[in-house]
């Protein structure tokens, strides 16, 4: 029973951290190309769930439902990115986060304002209900392993798209040599807007995944942001192979740790303490491994090319 | 010394804002003495944050830790005030005091103590990492805060009873805005020393440029590094005097939006600007009031109105009225 609930757990934690992987993909690859801080990625990740919820809601299907989210986040990104976040590519990583604060600030409340406090609720589609057997007697959900499938299929698609397309080329050749590749004659605002849609819509994507497990209302994306945060810190601001291993990191990480630890601290106090001391330990984690992982290198796992 | 125009703008919203909250006792609205009192602690804390932010160039974007833990040393020793119950380290035990006095101290010393151990971490990075490092600090003290349930956890810690102050009494709102106003003036006062002090030059010079403060001899992290732990130890005491306006101490104190906030003010009122925390702080407070009672919709419009700040009036209000910084 121990084996299985531990299998579960890890399960559990692979799932979170294909979830970060997309949220950390999309900010890691703007801060790599245009060098820009975006804290309204969570507000991005919001409107894919809310887009989701609303349209699934309407047709009776969630397939279609994740078709909008996509769509939508992309849509809202490619928007900001050309009436505010254009504006932003010059400026100090201050000015940089105080816009996106503010963007934030306008998100919530305006999706606030149109749909009202009371979250939304998205069922998981009837394909992916159900359970499926694990070694050691107990169940997990389908729709769970399909996240952790469609995580799996971003990252290969994301490598293919850098590594063997023209538009990854450009945005590789953005990433090293900003200035050179508008020398050569690249559209180089297309390329930016291009490329802060593709992440919006992995955050849009990873929302509405999310929206199915909890319920989607407003303030869900922060918690994601943060932890994506902490990811690509990590892993390397600017780098996409750490994000993909930072994102299973702190999501096993995290998860593992709200497990074991209580049971760790249970050896040596009675259960109750052991539930406080460990669970309050358990939510520092990951913080705890990022303040080592920046002790040994400051620059991340993966440090990208050029800081 | 002759006052440079910034100066006379810095007394003339310190007298403003004494004003204000006698106007509210004529006028019959003690509402507003509460009011000014936020002002004035939200002034300090940014006041605080610029120390780090304006003088260093140190975008701290957790600043909330700070805010935060001075509040719960002000909840804390409260409640162990009241049920007369001590400290207990383990090791030893120290009583418990609701003297105001005492709990600044400790609510400094905590914060400092913290601030050198995030700021050590924190410090060896620079730019993006930095601004991110600091809050990932912060949200970990926030989920400490929210997990560990003996100070109430999620529900937050209520004061009974506002703490006391030699010869005051703090429970009316005159006086307690008086003491907080005073506090301010000294922190003022204690930034405009450090600002143009010989350490205030070198912070100032390790933010404009690092390599050349390095190479005349000076190690750029330490001095980050004090500039942090005071910038740190401020913040605290205002939050411990905010913990006693409210009464309350919860954890959305220690929550990313305060650290957002704390950066808003200094960005509204002006990078770097002595009054530039008050200034900002001053507005949003007012602006929290006034949109707040047309709207329950006013962060909508404070987003709209700090992206306008942010995308076309650098320099904030002080940089309206007071015209560019001479030196950047």
């Amino acid at each position: 029973m121990q084996t299985a609930l531990f299998i579960e757990q890890l399960l559990n934690g692979l799932q979170l951290g294909v979830m970060l992987f997309l949220m950390a993909a999309g900010l890691t690859l703007i801060f790599g190309v245009m060098g820009l801080i975006n804290l309204a990625h969570g507000s991005l990740y919001m409107v894919g769930a809310f887009a989701c919820a609303i349209v699934a809601a309407q047709t009776g299907s969630f397939w279609l439902g994740l078709v909008a989210s996509l769509a939508a986040a992309a849509a809202a990104g490619a928007i900001i990115e050309i009436l505010v976040i254009r504006r932003l590519y010059q400026r100090d990583h201050l000015d940089q986060v105080l816009a996106t604060f503010a963007l934030i600030l306008i998100f919530s409340e305006g999706t606030r304002w149109l749909f009202g406090s009371f979250p939304l609720y998205l069922d998981i589609p009837p394909l992916l209900q159900g359970t499926v057997p694990l070694p050691g007697g107990s169940r997990y959900q389908l729709y769970r392993l399909a996240i952790i499938g469609v995580g799996a299929l971003v990252a290969i698609g994301l490598y293919l798209l850098i590594t063997r397309t023209r538009l990854g080329m450009r945005i590789r050749a953005g990433e090293s040599d900003r200035e050179m590749i508008g020398a050569l004659g690249v559209d180089i605002r297309t390329l930016y807007t291009v490329v802060f849609a593709l992440g919006a819509a992995l955050a849009g994507l990873a929302g509405a995944m999310v929206g199915a497990l909890q319920s989607v209302q407003v303030g869900m994306g922060e918690p994601a942001l943060i932890l994506a945060f902490v990811v690509i810190v990590i892993g390397g601001i600017g780098s996409i192979k750490g994000a993909l291993v930072g994102a299973l990191l702190v999501g096993v990480v995290d998860t593992m740790g709200r497990f074991l630890l209580p049971q760790l601290f249970g050896l040596f106090m009675n259960a109750s303490q052991a539930g406080i001391v460990g669970g309050a330990l358990a939510s520092m984690l990951i913080y705890i491994v990022m303040a080592v992982v920046l002790a040994v290198r400051p620059q991340g796992l993966f440090p990208a090319a050029k800081g | 010394m002759s006052l440079s125009r910034e100066n006379w703008i810095s007394l003339a919203l310190l007298a403003l804002l004494l004003a204000i909250p006698y106007a509210a006792i004529n006028f019959g609205n003690p509402f507003y003495v509460t009011l000014a009192t936020r002002m004035a602690i939200l002034g300090l804390a940014a006041v605080g944050l610029n120390v780090a932010l304006g003088l260093g160039g140190l975008v701290s974007f957790g600043h909330a830790a700070f805010f935060g833990v001075g509040g719960y040393i002000a909840g804390i020793m409260a409640s162990h005030a009241m049920s007369m119950q001590p400290l207990n380290f383990g090791l030893f035990a120290l009583p418990a005091s609701n003297q105001m006095l005492a709990i600044w101290i400790v609510a400094m010393l905590v914060a400092g103590v913290l601030a050198a151990a995030i700021g050590a971490i924190s410090l060896r990075t620079s730019g993006v990492y930095f601004i991110m490092i600091t809050l990932a600090f912060a949200q970990m003290t926030f989920y400490f805060a929210i997990s560990w349930p003996a100070y109430g956890g999620e529900d937050g810690l209520s004061i009974l009873v506002r703490n006391q102050f030699p010869g005051v009494n703090t429970m009316v709102p005159i006086n307690y805005f008086l003491i907080c106003f005073g506090v301010l003036v000294v922190a003022l006062i204690l930034f405009a020393l450090i600002k143009n002090s010989r350490f205030g030059a070198a912070l100032q010079a390790a933010r404009q440029n690092e390599v050349r403060v390095a190479s005349v001899g000076i190690a750029p992290f330490r001095i980050r590094l004090v500039a942090f732990i005071v910038s740190g130890m401020i913040t605290a005491l205002a939050g411990a005097l905010y913990a006693d306006l409210n009464r309350f101490v919860s954890p959305s104190m220690l929550s990313w939006h305060m650290s957002g906030e704390l950066i808003v003010l200094i960005i509204l009122g002006g990078v770097g600007r002595l009054a530039g925390p008050l200034a900002g702080a001053m507005l949003f407070v007012m602006f929290e009031f006034l949109l707040g009672g047309l709207t329950e919709r006013w962060q909508f419009f404070l987003g709209l109105l700090l992206l306008g700040v942010v995308l076309f009036a650098r320099g904030g209000l002080i940089g309206l009225v007071a015209g560019r910084q001479r030196h950047g």
